[in-house]
């Protein structure tokens, strides 16, 4: 009689051993890629000289003066100008104060953020909203030139955007859309949209079109039927597709760094110019890119059950 | 009247001919069967009916008015599928419930229920109403199908292979039912099916499909008793016809004489078989080659002369043995030309 | 030499018992079939002989190995699933080739076992054909040359035809059972289709809530049923079951229905007056004007050369098959004989078939 333990489970299934095995190499890996992200987060909460400090500081005192410092603009005045002012009202302008400085106002932080918001999600819910309409015309029905014209949108994909920049900065700048929301959202959908055909044609393939004829017959018209019927269904898909969009958009930093400058910058392109006293203010810089990754975090999070078949799509069948 | 003409419609896919020249008329109340082989063009048929494809040429009256170039929605039809029917996002109650939704008709919610409820109790489904779609055995599922079908009441039924997902059992106890249901609806149904059981005991009249074209149609009885062609014969009967040609079998084998001029094949049904098993030096036909127990019927197989085989029914307590021989007489065969196309027999 | 043995299979999933204490032997070059409804075990039966399900408890011989503990791949088996993937990027030849490849077979051999397949299922002409133009029939064909190209010493199959439609199923069973007697290897097959198992196979076991209820061979469990379960899940109709109150005494021949006294085999026990049924295929029922056994004829159905009639009786429904030529119209009332020989009678309450003259050859469950 030949070994294997004497355990009522199937083979297929791992046993407990590899389960508690394969368990703990993933929550290493997980430790690994997640110290980046720790120091980032960490960062935030040091002083600036803590923050740059060789050899590095694992253990130090928290500090909210990064984030103070993110959402505020400052100016160092002189001790005897200090002593005439009132007591600090607020902590934050006490800790302002300790640095010998005045709050002089808010800083561009929260607009930048603001457009980032506007400009992502903008330019995802058009790119997905013109793509599942593409993806269900392409998928249904017979366009001349099919094949050629899903190769031709994917090709957009295929350039570096460096390639494209200087003739889309020209072109913006004599539309007028230099550094405006619209251009933007439209310049990150032209992008996007490729991807977004792609990915649900692949979706819609796999809805039968019984169910659309099955409507059709029952009474609906062709765009009722794809509302009720097809769209549910590729909810999953959509998405998927939605956060694949929102990332890049979200994450974009050469168009966004070319293109805009003031009214329209996103958060990218403006967090590592946060300059402190003596240079880059590092707090500063990890406190905003920490608050920038939230957004993105809670999307992928609420549609996290859809992610994963969204990334094996086409792959998985019923 | 809600009747169904169908007048020389014909569609073609690129240079293959799905159907060609394809003319019958679906009567008030009435259930046909298009009975055919994958490919055959059956499933066409009924999509041109529903109006989800497109004719070629050819028109199609619904209820006496020309619906040749009207849109499925317009149509007053409502289809089976042979899967895939169920919107996986709603519930049995909402997916029986859509069609009385449509902009087409628009009921209101409590006549919806009152309908819902009164088919699902037809079908024996009024349990599961709150079950989600996904959630349900395929049984079920073709049920809740028909059902959503039923709660409207269109000038016509299409239904498509809506049993053959099934396994046996089931297919048999939905069918009993689909037809007591039709019976008492009064419904008009144009059935698409391979099942020659399915055909035969359901129908009203069978239409039997090769490559597109009808080539006969009438009561079950007639397509099995007087088939127009050698094709249609092997169409239905189990064990399937016999097909023997004219050199395998000497006159004193008929029992109603000779074959008439012309004749190349004989169809020999199973009833159409007398087998005695012979003694000692007696003249035989032939040998029992084997004896195929199938449970609910035994095949006996005999070879004639040199190659020739026969497959035919016997009762379970028979007495003949594999190697026994036997007298094979045959009694009003089917006769078929050359061509395959049946003469008729004298004096019938 | 590959016979399979199993020796009180038990397999437990938490507290639901998928299969119970279970042992049988499948004969060296037997096409054996397990039929049931779905849940009742007979795949996880069949995972288990694979190697792809560990047992609870029991033990699996192969041939006079002890299987019961090895990996899959180490046990000289073939599975062929109700799914088969075909890789599409090859052709038929290069599928069918493929678990030979894995093996480090050589390429002359491998050209050799790849045709002689091939020959053994009628596919040597789409050999260099690719798969993706293949109709379903031939898809069906490569992936069973796929596992008979190996040559183990024994086929698994889980519903191997499940996915097919009707008359394709009918098709593939004759040439299943034709491959079958050409190669005679062992194969175990499952299915929930009676008609499957009935045509196959030499012999069965019927299976119901992780039990074999009946195991023989096709014509010894649709003629002798042990339970009114295998008498109702064989048969297409099924047995008709009429039940009856009765007392019956160890070695009477006949059974009072109604007022009519009907022939059954020789009682070989007595049973205590109870609740019974009397078993009766639907061949087994005659018309007879001047019999006293009286049915009102509800349906018809007519088949062409036999008709289902489907009547009520005062002991429940009753369906008989009977040839077209008889005459039967719906509402009539018409005398019925049944074939005394051919009945079984069965305790309502634990649904066991008494035992009679006919049943002696059939070892009880």
């Amino acid at each position: 009689m030949i070994g294997g333990s004497k355990t009522a489970h199937s083979i297929v299934e791992p046993t407990p051993l590899a389960k508690r095995v394969s368990g703990v190499i993933i929550v290493i890996y997980a430790l690994i890629t997640m110290v980046p992200l720790a120091w980032i987060f960490a960062t935030g909460f040091k002083t600036p000289s803590d923050s740059i400090s060789y050899p590095p500081k694992i253990l130090f005192e928290p500090s909210l003066e990064g984030y103070v410092n993110l959402f505020t603009t400052r100016t160092r005045q002189t001790p005897e100008y200090m002593a005439t002012l009132p007591p600090p009202t607020t902590w934050y302008d006490e800790l302002v104060r300790s640095r010998k400085m005045v709050i002089a106002g808010p800083s561009k932080f929260g607009e930048r953020f603001t457009n980032s918001i506007i400009i992502g999600f903008g330019s995802t819910f058009l790119s997905v909203f013109l793509g599942t309409l593409a993806a269900y015309g392409f998928s249904r029905f017979k366009v001349p030139l099919k094949d050629d014209l899903l190769f031709f949108i994917l090709s957009t994909r295929m350039m570096p955007p460096i390639a494209v920049a200087i003739p889309i900065f020209l072109m913006y700048r004599n539309l007028g859309l230099s550094d405006t929301h619209l251009g933007m959202i439209l310049l990150y959908t032209a992008v996007n949209i490729s991807l977004a055909v792609w990915l649900l044609k692949g979706f819609m393939d796999e809805i039968p079109r019984e169910y659309e004829e099955a409507a059709m017959i029952d009474g609906y018209t062709r765009l009722q039927a794809f509302r009720k019927v097809v769209l549910p269904q590729a909810m999953t898909g959509i998405a998927s597709t939605a956060i694949f969009c929102l990332i890049f958009a979200w994450n974009e930093y050469a168009f966004a760094l070319l293109l805009t400058s003031g009214t329209a910058q996103t958060a990218p392109p403006f967090i590592p110019t946060i300059i402190g006293e003596g240079g880059l203010d590092w707090p500063a810089v990890a406190a905003g890119a920490t608050i920038f990754l939230i957004p993105v975090l809670v999307f992928t999070i609420l549609l996290r059950k859809h992610l994963l078949r969204g990334i094996t799509f086409g792959a998985v069948r019923k | 009247m809600p009747e169904v003409r169908l007048e020389n419609i014909a569609k073609s896919y690129g240079s293959t001919q799905a159907v060609g020249d394809l003319n019958f008329t679906v009567g008030d109340g009435e259930l046909v069967v298009l009975l055919g082989p994958t490919g055959a063009g059956k499933t066409t048929t009924l999509r041109l009916v529903a109006g989800i494809e497109k004719l070629d040429a050819g028109s199609i009256h619904i209820g006496g008015q020309d619906m040749s170039t009207a849109p499925p929605a317009a149509r007053n039809v409502a289809f089976v599928f042979q899967q895939y029917s169920l919107y996986p996002n709603l519930n049995v109650y909402d997916n029986m419930a859509f069609p009385l939704r449509s902009p087409v008709l628009r009921w209101n919610e409590s006549d919806i229920r009152a309908r819902v409820e009164q088919i699902a109790g037809l079908l024996k489904i009024t349990d599961k109403l709150q079950n989600r779609a996904t959630h349900l055995s395929g049984g079920e599922m073709q049920r809740v199908a028909i059902g959503r079908a039923l709660v409207r009441d269109p000038a016509i039924f299409l239904m498509d292979e809506p049993l053959s997902s099934l396994d046996a059992k089931l297919r048999t106890d939905l069918r009993l039912e689909l037809k007591r249901i039709q019976e008492d609806l009064g419904a008009t149904i144009l059935y698409v099916t391979h099942d020659q059981t399915e055909a035969m005991t359901m129908a009203n009249r069978i239409g039997v499909i090769e490559a597109g074209r009808l080539v006969q149609l009438g009561n079950p009885r007639e397509i099995y008793q007087t088939p127009n062609t050698i094709y249609v014969a092997t169409r239905l009967g189990h064990p399937a016809i016999n097909l023997l040609p004219i050199a395998a079998v000497s006159d004193g084998q008929l029992a109603h004489g000779g074959a008439p001029g012309g004749t190349k094949t004989l169809g020999v049904r199973t009833e159409h078989i007398v087998i005695k098993k012979v003694k000692g030096r007696r003249k035989s036909h032939g040998v029992v080659e084997r004896v195929n127990r199938l449970g609910d019927q035994n095949h006996l197989h005999v070879t004639l002369g040199e190659a020739t085989e026969i497959i035919t029914l016997v009762p379970p307590d028979t007495e003949l043995n594999v190697g026994d021989r036997v007298a094979v007489r045959i009694t009003d065969p089917i006769w078929f030309d050359p061509s395959g196309n049946r003469i008729a027999s004298r004096g019938c | 030499m590959a016979e399979i043995r199993i020796k009180n299979l038990h397999k437990a999933f938490g507290d639901f018992i998928a299969v119970r204490d279970s042992s049988f032997t499948v004969a060296n070059g037997e096409f054996f079939v397990m039929l049931g409804p779905s849940g009742c075990g007979k795949t996880t039966t069949l995972r288990m002989i694979a190697g792809l399900e560990l047992p609870t408890s029991g033990q699996i011989m192969l041939g006079s190995e002890d299987v019961t503990f090895y990996r899959a791949a180490k046990r000289d088996i073939a599975f062929v699933f109700q799914l088969f993937a075909l890789y599409p990027h090859m052709n038929v030849r290069q599928n069918i080739a493929y678990p030979l490849k894995s093996e480090g077979v050589s390429r002359a051999q491998i050209k050799d076992r790849v045709e002689e397949t091939a020959r053994l299922l009628r596919i040597d002409d789409i050999l260099d054909s690719p798969v993706s133009g293949l109709s379903g029939g031939d898809r069906q064909r490569v992936a069973l040359g796929r596992a008979i190209v190996r040559r183990p010493k024994v086929f698994l199959m889980d519903e191997p035809l499940g996915a097919l439609d009707a008359e394709f199923r009918a098709l593939m069973c004759d040439e299943l059972r034709g491959l079958h007697n050409r190669l005679g290897a062992t194969t175990v097959y499952v299915t929930h289709d009676q008609i499957e198992a009935m045509s196959m196979a030499d012999k069965i076991a019927v299976m119901n809530n992780g039990s074999i209820e009946q195991f023989g061979s096709p014509q010894e469990i649709y003629d002798r049923p042990t339970s009114t379960f295998v008498a109702e899940f064989i048969g297409s109709p099924p047995m008709n079951l009429l039940s009856f109150h009765a007392g019956l005494r160890k070695g009477r021949k006949t059974v009072k229905l109604s007022n009519s006294s009907i022939a059954v085999p020789e009682l070989r026990e007595s049973v205590a007056p109870s609740e019974l049924l009397l078993g009766i295929r639907p061949e087994h029922v005659r018309f007879d004007d001047a019999a006293r056994l009286r049915g009102r004829i509800m349906s018809t159905e007519y088949l062409g050369s036999t008709q289902i009639i489907s009547l009520s009786t005062s002991h429940g429904p009753l369906k008989a098959r009977l040839p077209a030529e008889i005459a039967a119209k719906t509402g009539d009332n018409v005398g019925l004989t049944l074939m005394g020989e051919r009945l079984s009678i069965f305790d309502r309450a634990t649904g066991r078939a008494v035992q009679t003259a006919l049943y002696e050859t059939v070892p009880h469950a």
